[in-house]
């Protein structure tokens, strides 16, 4: 049992929430995940860890409440508990002095990006992070990247904060006016496959976090098979981070519909009986 | 007559739309009637086929007099999980293999009479412990909660050691509990034998991945004397043919360990889903291969085939489970090679192109090799399921320096379980590469052993 010791909403759509895990914290690097269960009936499912503190004893966890598990991990307490939570999985992000690094994020996969840029700025690197939503709302812990960035920019498809198009617009112009090291890009599929296509005419080294179904998250299953370099590579031990311009995007895309249907009979099971549970006397 | 067709089994019919248990056991007049065939050997035969050595024509005698907690108490001596073992050894190739009855007829069905005395305690809702040292003070751990590591972890407990198992799922048991269905070994079962090894004083913590969560070298920080390392073939073998990631192709481990580990076979009512298909082809002929093809009779398929590249006489799974997979109406394709996975315009399943293979000499392994004859043709599945063996998993070993390895990433161990390294012993799949419970259970028992050597020897120094 893992005590859930802070929560809050950033947005409509995203949580915050800090879990007392004291080993986890202990040994948890910049990239690396963890899979939780959230009750004995619950899926495993992976959430990258959004911050640490090995000191507290505490791990951060920021969840787009998309899916039947984030959604009732969004109806959870202070004080009540995350059933199971397995970590920290997945390879550390490889860091080093790089000079100026680029870190894009997309959505709430701009929260993978926040211990890096942390270990990124420690090692003393000069970072820009580019980091995109759907609309202002979406936007996450502006305030907690501009500690640690250079360079702020932000991008929205309605215009509604920063400027109005998407990171790749931003991304061009800055490998355009400045020399770029290194990218970092963290997103949805389609974000992640259009800069790669950018940074690859540029032969600018990209780096994409993939987030794959995982069952159990230690290499036992396969379920998180990707196709890098048209090798097989299990996501779970051998990425999640993997060389962008080597990603079979499109078959990533394919085997993350899979469960499609399944999803949504979970999540509507899930509202229905949310509904019941007050009676009408939801505003919803 | 097979040893097996003397337990009772459910409908062929039913049983295949549910995952209750096929095998019934033995009623009490059988069990009676099949020691008494027992002819107490002098050199018993039965006991050097047992990997655990069990004192077989001992146990067999008390079930002879009805004294069945007796016969118990006599297999507990050397195995703490007879429930689980009466039910997946392959009995015929070891203890019931060596019978010298079976020489001229049948010979005596000792994994049925296993199970049957188990199965007798657990009725009767009670259990007696075996008599438990005194506490020594000395803390082991051991990584890996399945077969290997149970067994190590009850052997030392009974020793008075104080013993810490790591298991990285949130449920102990390893293979037992992801990999074999309900339908072979209830889930009950594993649950009342983990339950008995807990109270021998043994501690599990589950969410626990050693190499992650916590180093080894951080375990003897916290001054755990030694360390046991059971952590099994943990990462799937794939055949590397075009098509494998189409969707609906799963490894077996994934299938198996959505419904036995998570109860996808009950969503929605469970988070987990999987999916279900009318035509599977089940790539493989181990019991992985047989409990994968006889799952998805159950999850509803209408057309389930077996692929083998050999032929049935080299089917490594155990006889019952084809017998059973027989009956249920698994098709068997023998001599026949997946070539390519044909998915349709959305990337799934629809087809699979398989070459017609011949058998030509033996092999390394002394099983007749396989060649393509060149003829092909093609199997309509909706559904491929590759079951075809699993290898070392990376996470714990590699996170371990200077610990010696072999093949694939096994670690190298002597006959008793040591490692290169002082103070870590290690058994099971991960040291031998996959193999079966049993085998495992018998590893865990020298380690076991040689560990409380290895202390013994520390204190006096």
């Amino acid at each position: 049992m893992f005590r859930i010791l802070h929560k809050q909403s950033l947005s409509p759509q995203v949580d915050e929430m800090i879990v007392n895990a004291p080993y986890i914290a202990r040994h948890t690097k910049a990239g690396n995940f963890a899979v939780l269960r959230v009750h004995e009936k619950g899926e495993r499912i992976p959430l990258t860890i959004a911050d640490f503190d090995a000191e507290k004893g505490t791990i951060t966890f920021l969840f787009q409440k998309i899916g039947k598990t984030t959604e009732e991990m969004g109806t959870l307490k202070p004080g009540e508990n995350i059933r199971d939570i397995a970590g920290p999985l997945g390879h550390p992000t490889p860091i080093k002095k790089y000079g100026h690094c680029v870190l894009v994020g997309g959505g709430i996969g701009t929260a993978t990006l926040y211990p890096i840029l942390k270990a990124l700025k420690a090692k003393r690197n000069t970072i820009t992070v580019i980091q995109g939503a759907r609309t202002k709302k979406l936007i996450v812990w502006e305030d907690k990247f501009s500690t640690y960035a250079k360079e702020m920019i932000l991008t929205t498809d309605d215009g509604s904060s920063g400027r109005k198009g998407l990171v790749t617009d931003a991304l061009k112009e800055m490998i355009d006016n400045k020399s770029v090291a290194i990218v970092i890009a963290v997103g949805p599929i389609r974000m992640m496959q259009a800069v790669a296509e950018l940074t690859k005419s540029y032969g600018i080294k990209t780096l994409v976090s993939l987030n794959p179904v995982m069952v159990e998250g230690t290499g036992m299953c396969g379920a998180c098979r990707v196709r890098i370099a048209g090798q097989t590579r299990f996501a779970c031990i051998d990425g999640p981070e993997f060389d962008a311009h080597e990603v079979d995007f499109q078959e990533l895309a394919n085997r993350l519909n899979f469960y499609k249907q399944e999803e949504e009979i979970s999540l509507k099971q899930f509202n229905r009986k949310s509904r019941k549970k007050c009676r009408g006397k939801c505003k919803k | 007559m097979p040893f097996y067709n003397c337990m009772r089994a459910r409908k062929p019919e039913k049983r295949k739309t549910n995952f209750s248990e096929v095998a019934l056991g033995l009623t009490e007049r059988q069990a009676v009637k099949a020691a008494n065939i027992c002819l107490q050997c002098k050199k018993p035969q039965c006991i050097a086929g047992c990997p655990v050595e069990i004192d077989i024509p001992k146990f067999i005698a008390r079930v002879k007099e009805k004294d069945y907690l007796g016969g118990l108490r006599v297999i507990r001596d050397f195995n703490m999980l007879p429930a689980i073992c009466g039910r997946v050894c392959p009995q015929e190739k070891q203890c019931q293999g060596k019978c010298i009855l079976g020489k001229k007829k049948t010979p005596v069905s000792i994994g049925a009479l296993e199970r049957f005395v188990a199965d007798y305690e657990a009725k009767l809702g009670q259990t007696t412990l075996p008599e438990i040292s005194k506490p020594n003070g000395h803390k082991v751990a051991v990584i890996g909660s399945g077969p290997a590591g149970l067994t190590v972890a009850s052997d030392l407990a009974k020793a008075g050691y104080d013993i810490t198992v790591f298991e990285a799922l949130h449920e102990p048991g390893g293979v037992l509990t992801y990999g074999i269905p309900e339908f072979r070994l209830p889930k009950k079962i594993i649950n009342r034998e983990i339950e008995f090894v807990k109270n021998l004083g043994v501690k599990i913590l589950v969410n626990w991945v050693i190499g992650r969560t916590q180093t080894v070298e951080e375990l003897f920080e916290e001054g755990f004397k030694a360390v046991f390392i059971g952590v099994g073939a943990g990462s799937p073998s794939y055949m590397d043919i075009p098509g494998e990631n189409l969707n609906n192709v799963y490894f077996a481990a994934e299938f198996l360990t959505r419904v036995n580990l998570m109860k996808a076979h009950k969503f929605p009512i469970y988070d987990t889903p999987v999916k279900k298909a009318r035509r599977v082809a089940v790539v493989g002929a181990g019991n992985v291969a047989m409990d994968s093809a006889r799952t998805a009779l159950r999850l509803g398929a209408e057309k389930v085939y077996i692929v083998y590249r050999r032929t049935e006489k080299e089917m490594p799974s155990r006889e019952e489970e084809i017998e059973h997979a027989k009956e249920e109406g698994i098709i068997f394709k023998f001599l026949t090679n997946p070539k390519e996975i044909i998915g349709d315009r959305k990337g799934y399943v629809k087809a699979m192109r398989c070459d017609r293979m011949v058998l030509c000499e033996p092999d390394a392994s002394g099983r007749r090799r396989p060649e393509c004859t060149g003829d092909e043709f093609t199997l309509k599945v909706d559904q491929v399921i590759m079951a075809i063996g699993q290898t070392s998993n990376p996470i714990l070993v590699k996170s371990i320096k200077k610990l010696k390895l072999w093949g694939a990433g096994y670690i190298k161990v002597d006959k008793d379980g040591t490692t290169n390294i002082t103070g870590i012993f290690a058994g099971g799949d991960i040291a031998t590469g996959a193999a079966t419970v049993i085998s495992a259970m018998g590893a865990g028992k020298r380690a076991a052993r040689a560990i409380e050597s290895y202390i013994m020897g520390t204190d006096k120094s």
